[in-house]
């Protein structure tokens, strides 16, 4: 915004307005009504807010200058859909029905036009009374990463740098469960390797999610049917959470994610896959976009020896809880009490 | 979440003999008999794999829609059976090996002790069937696996063994055990690995 305001100004010459005080009340009572000004009037309020930002202690009608001016600065400098939902807003829990309606509008236009198709940002809330679980049974993957693409395409990640939401890790067997010897890189003509089994890590949507609590703004947290997710326009980019999450679950965009128009998924969630900007943190959200609306996980569809299993917690006939009570079902790092609603599972 | 909640123990050693277990609970356990009697007194229609007097599982699962799945991925012209074995000419019910036709199967399925016309109908050649006799169409081959692999049959049924498609609260699309099992030689096969990830760039010094 500042560096907005300041170029315009310098560009068309301050201390053009031989009366800023009324210009600027003008501007400043339009401003109120709308933001979107006259770009013949944003000059003069563009100049009076660097003649007042160069005085110290302004007074109420020389603030107004101010405000009106970095709004107008904004219009010129090309931010023609300037919506009061893009700057000033709640966070999304927060806002109204019709507030959240205006966000996703303007979302789908702005991803339609950059990928030249109609791209939809819903956001489906959770189902009261559902609780999502998740079991992998270890007995059957063989690591064949099929899960791993599949989800990349579903949620949008970026093809360049390479984000995956899933990692898949080899294991040799007779060490067992062991992190530190865990290799995501192998790579083979065939899997399994003999003597070798996979675990792929994903979220693991923590009851008690470490993450959400290192965020220091409140951008990601818990849903009511079990899901942690993130507001990637609220995510200031600090990788607090990525820090604290036992499970290298979160990513961060450490440049501008690339993804092709023809690669992209149109169907979108606000919380889940909609296309993310550099400087944000994203992770598995379950694909939310799917589950809300009772389809499977594109990575349980995928899986060429179904062993991923995915259900209702609360639903007694759900595949999820059938295993948790018919097979050795255990968590990841049970002794951090994160609580994970991802088991893993031996189905022999 | 009911994961994590400690259950009291139903059952808590005599203090003056660790041996014999005291019920701490009575009237809990009492209560678990009856409802446990009142279950099994229930009458639970029965699933429709089990229709030649097997008892059902100890824990039934209900199954509320009906299975949907593909068609058996039959080789090319392979079907119908018929074609080829004219129901005309008495079959040969010796066990002997191949040599005219279907050389290409190599049966890694028990193979000491079974051998084609154990699954494949001689009788009617387009049919398969069960150890009863009952005849079956390949579209229902499950029941066949299901009668040696009652563990994989069950948690197939459950939703667990094998893929799932569709909607996790609604309608579920099975596959068959053939569509993932070659029948002849039922032992997953190995698969390409996609690539692996990129590693991090190394941390330049600047």
């Amino acid at each position: 915004m500042s560096s907005c305001s300041s170029s315009t100004c310098s560009g068309r010459g301050c201390g053009a307005s031989t009366t800023p005080d009324t210009a600027c009340g003008s501007i400043a009572s339009d401003a109120t009504h709308d933001l979107a000004v006259e770009a013949a009037s944003d000059t003069s309020a563009a100049a009076s807010a660097l003649e007042a930002a160069g005085v110290p202690g302004l007074d109420r009608r020389e603030l107004l200058c101010v405000v009106a001016g970095c709004a107008a600065a904004l219009t010129v400098s090309g931010c023609s859909d300037l919506t009061h939902s893009m700057y000033v807003r709640d966070r999304f829990r927060e806002l109204t029905d019709g507030e959240k309606k205006e966000i996703l509008a303007r979302l789908e236009k702005e991803h339609s036009a950059t990928y030249g198709k109609e791209v939809h940002v819903t956001d489906t809330p959770a189902r009261p009374g559902v609780e999502f679980g998740y079991a992998l049974d270890l007995s059957r993957c063989i690591g064949c990463r099929r899960c791993v693409y599949a989800c990349v395409k579903e949620n949008n990640q970026s093809r360049d740098p390479q984000v995956h939401w899933i990692r898949v890790l080899e294991m040799e067997k007779e060490k067992g469960v062991d992190f530190a010897h865990a290799n995501p890189y192998y790579d083979a003509e065939q899997v399994p390797r003999p003597g070798h089994f996979y675990l792929p890590v994903a979220c693991q949507q923590c009851e008690n999610p470490s993450c959400v609590k290192s965020c220091p703004v409140g951008a990601t947290w818990k849903e009511p049917d079990g899901i942690v997710v993130i507001d990637y326009d609220w995510c200031i980019g600090c990788r607090c959470c990525v820090s604290a999450c036992p499970y290298g679950a979160r990513h961060f965009n450490w440049a501008d994610p690339k993804l092709s128009a023809e690669e992209m998924n149109p169907n979108t969630h606000y919380l889940g896959n909609r296309p993310r900007m550099k400087g944000v943190v994203e992770k598995c959200t379950f694909c939310i976009q799917r589950t809300r609306n009772g389809q499977y996980p594109a990575c349980v569809e995928v899986c060429p020896v179904g062993a991923r299993k995915f259900g209702d917690l609360r639903d007694a006939n759900s595949e999820v809880r059938y295993v948790i009570e018919h097979k050795r079902v255990f968590v990841l790092k049970n002794e951090l009490n994160t609580r994970p609603t991802f088991f893993y599972f031996f189905g022999l | 979440m009911a994961y994590g909640a400690v259950v009291p123990p139903l059952l808590e050693p005599c203090a003056p003999n660790p041996g014999r277990m005291r019920v701490k609970y009575p009237g809990l356990l009492l209560c678990a008999v009856a409802s446990w009697l009142a279950t099994a007194c229930q009458e639970h229609e029965r699933p429709s794999y089990l229709s030649h007097g097997v008892e059902a599982a100890s824990t039934p699962v209900e199954f509320e829609q009906e299975l949907e799945v593909p068609p058996p991925p039959f080789t090319e012209g392979a079907f119908p059976c018929s074609d080829c074995h004219d129901p005309a000419i008495p079959p040969n019910t010796k066990r002997r090996e191949m040599k005219l036709a279907h050389t290409e199967i190599k049966l890694h399925h028990d193979a000491e002790h079974r051998w084609c016309l154990d699954c494949h109908s001689a009788e009617n050649r387009d049919k398969l069937h069960l150890a009863s006799g009952e005849l079956i169409d390949f579209t229902e081959s499950y029941k066949l696996c299901g009668q040696c692999h009652g563990d994989k049959a069950r948690d197939w049924r459950a939703g667990v063994h094998g893929r799932r498609s569709g909607n996790w609260d609604g309608h579920k699309k099975y596959l068959l055990c053939v569509n993932c099992h070659n029948s002849h030689a039922p032992k997953f096969q190995p698969l390409k690995p996609l690539p692996p990830p990129i590693r991090p760039a190394p941390r330049t010094s600047s």
